[in-house]
């Protein structure tokens, strides 16, 4: 162990050890900063920043005001949710992936289902209901997230108002959120073979009056911000990112459709009966903030029109299931919505426990042990709000699955930062990360 | 593949419900047949024309549930990867991602990389898949081809352990800098820290009896 410590030196007196503490050589500091000819700050902006859309850390090298340098620096939120799920069934890994991105929960789920499907090959038995619930839910849920990115995204900027108005129509999706399923985020309502139940009485009406007040409240924003010279100044011409860099940097969803490319995964390969619903692919040529905003704003429009085709859908399938018909896969209860959220239905207690003795049997096996999947793996992705959520699922023939990997577009979708943030001023930034929209709770999974 | 014995995840225990003796093994797939439907005969039939090592190159195709994968041999993934980025007929522009799996049981072979491209020009999708022994665990990075692989690397390093040969900065990317081992292999166990309560230690998920 070494006594000497130049901060710190210790003298013996009479008293005992002195130690005097002189602290940094400032002087020497000083002088050796003055001799470099290059005036270079390096700012850590975050983990733990307003700005930064979550515990995202940014590693910004300036001059000036100008980044030279910048990099982003991601984990803060891992919470190894695809290794869990290794070692869960295959119905239970659908309550860890929906926490993932946790602005865009059914989203995860419908993927992970789809995957689970398409593995064990019922992707074709899945009900029209069920995969009109699936429509119906997951056009809410892209309400609700792009009302978040439009909010916080105003809110990073310096625009306080929209946030206000942004939150207030998110929390009417979550209400319906709420009716529907008993949970307003991170539900575990879509489940392998369908839904976990289907929507309770007057669930469509409060919809369809939901998306009235949407399409009159939606206004108020746009009144804000479109063509507001200040907003349009803060995110005209920022963030640019063409298509050549969308493509090599694997990026998805508005950024890429702000570059003029039509490429949405509910045209171009429709899952859950997509091609039966009429709706637009929104585009802007502008490759900037200013144009993801537009196109965020505009796709809420597009939303509430396949809500109301689904709603339209919904009335005439009425009674039929929500859940595929093989009992072997098939979750045995039927769960309600009671006062304190969702549960099992007292009818289905009543006949495992009062009645039937091989239902019981059933009901146990299916929950505890779960269902085999076949070996083998497949990809399966849909259109998030913020890109194409893939899922990457392997299974050795088990009753859970031996790899569950999410390709989350946010995670992809953040290595732009550097692309579209060095060489602009440092308070772009901000903006150009709120244009991308990054969820880290999906970014570190 | 992979075997495993039993269902409860006990031995040597009075099992007295017979499943004990159960012994399942995952059969290996072997390569598929032609014709592989849809535009998957298309796919190799351009890259063929288009990389004449193709026969030395691609070790097996699999058409499986619709989707179409090429095990590639580890020396020829970057060549493969650029003749199916530029060739015109095949223009996979977008990779998303690679993805890494652990199959401790297929000696020689452990560690797999998994990469789906897409090709927005003809709208298709396929899947290289690569695989590496765990005692020399290097792959060509793709960051070259493909930029937006330099992160899904970093976490495939991070996780997996594979090292990508050529990667502008390999570090890891979800775990903190000095973390030990690669959490996503199979020989890592769930939840690696005990829990401890008033002398009780409760197991780590992966030890708890559970179904196989």
């Amino acid at each position: 162990m070494t006594t000497h410590d130049s901060y710190a030196s210790a003298t013996d007196t009479t008293e005992g050890r002195v130690y005097s503490v002189t602290g940094g050589d400032w002087d020497s500091l000083v002088t050796e900063i003055g001799q470099t000819k290059e005036e270079r700050v390096v700012v850590n902006m975050g983990p733990q920043h307003p700005s930064t859309h979550g515990v995202l850390r940014l590693v910004l090298e300036l001059e000036g005001e100008t980044i030279t340098e910048a990099r982003a620096g991601i984990g803060y939120l891992h919470t190894g949710i695809e290794k869990n799920a290794e070692y869960r069934t295959w119905t239970q890994g659908v309550t860890f992936v929906t926490r993932m991105d946790y602005l865009a929960p059914i989203f995860n789920e419908t993927a992970y289902c789809l995957a689970v499907e398409k593995l064990l090959g019922i992707t074709g038995d899945i009900p029209e209901r069920a995969s009109e619930i699936r429509v119906l839910m997951m056009e809410l849920n892209r309400i609700s997230s792009h009302m978040v990115a439009l909010g916080t995204g105003a809110l990073e900027l310096g625009a306080l108002s929209p946030m206000i108005f942004a939150f207030r129509e998110r929390e009417k999706v979550l209400d319906v959120f709420e009716m529907i399923s008993g949970l307003r985020m991170n539900m575990a309502y879509v489940r392998p073979g369908g839904v976990a139940q289907d929507l309770p009485k007057g669930a469509i009406a409060k919809v369809r009056e939901t998306v009235k007040e949407l399409r009159h409240n939606f206004k108020d924003n746009e009144k804000l911000l479109v063509g507001n010279t200040i907003w349009m100044m803060r995110t005209q011409g920022i963030g640019y990112l063409d298509i050549a860099g969308c493509t090599t940097l694997g990026i998805t969803g508005p950024v890429l459709r702000s570059t003029g490319m039509p490429w949405d995964l509910r045209k171009t390969d429709p899952y859950c009966g997509y091609e039966n619903y009429e709706f637009d692919v929104v585009t802007t040529d502008t490759c900037d903030v200013y144009g993801r905003f537009l196109i965020r704003m505009q796709e809420l429009e597009q939303s509430l029109r396949i809500i109301e085709q689904a709603c339209d859908k919904l009335d005439k399938s009425e009674g039929q299931p929500v859940m595929v018909a093989d009992k072997k896969i098939a979750w045995p209860s039927q769960l309600s919505v009671g006062s304190d959220g969702i549960g099992n239905s007292l009818d289905h207690i009543r006949e495992i426990m009062g009645t039937s003795m091989e239902s019981l049997i059933h009901h146990f096996k299916l929950v505890t042990e779960g269902f085999r999947v076949p070996a083998g793996q497949v990809y399966a992705a849909v259109e998030s709000p913020r890109g194409e959520t893939g899922v990457h699922l392997v299974s050795d023939g088990g009753t859970r699955p031996y790899r569950v990997h999410f390709r989350e577009p946010s995670f992809n979708n953040l290595q732009a930062t550097s692309a579209m943030a060095e060489g602009g001023m440092i308070a772009d930034v901000i903006g150009a990360v709120a244009s991308i929209d990054p969820v880290m709770g999906g970014v570190d999974r | 593949m992979s075997e495993t014995i039993g269902m409860f995840g006990t031995s040597g225990s009075g099992d007295t419900s017979g499943f004990g003796g159960l012994v399942r093994s995952a059969a290996n797939v072997g390569s598929s047949e032609r014709p592989y439907g849809s535009y998957f005969d298309e796919v190799t039939d351009e890259l063929e024309r288009a990389y004449p090592e193709f026969s030395d190159a691609i070790e097996k195709v699999i058409v499986d549930r619709g989707e179409l994968t090429l095990h590639v041999k580890r020396e020829k993934l970057f060549d493969t990867a650029m003749k199916l980025r530029d060739t015109q007929s095949l223009r996979f522009e977008v990779c998303l991602g690679v993805n890494g799996v652990h199959y401790p049981e297929d000696k020689g072979r452990e560690l797999h990389a998994v990469y789906p491209l897409l090709s927005m020009t003809h709208n298709r999708r396929i899947r290289l898949e690569v695989s590496v022994p765990d005692a020399d665990p290097h792959l060509p990075s793709l960051v070259e081809v493909w930029a937006g692989n330099n992160w899904h690397e970093r976490e495939t390093w991070d996780m997996f352990g594979i090292i990508f040969d050529g990667h502008p900065g390999l570090s890891r990317i979800l775990m903190p800098d000095d973390w030990p081992g690669h959490p996503q292999r199979k020989d890592y166990p769930l939840g690696g820290i005990p829990i401890e309560y008033k002398g009780a230690t409760v197991p780590a998920p992966s030890e708890r009896r559970s179904y196989q």
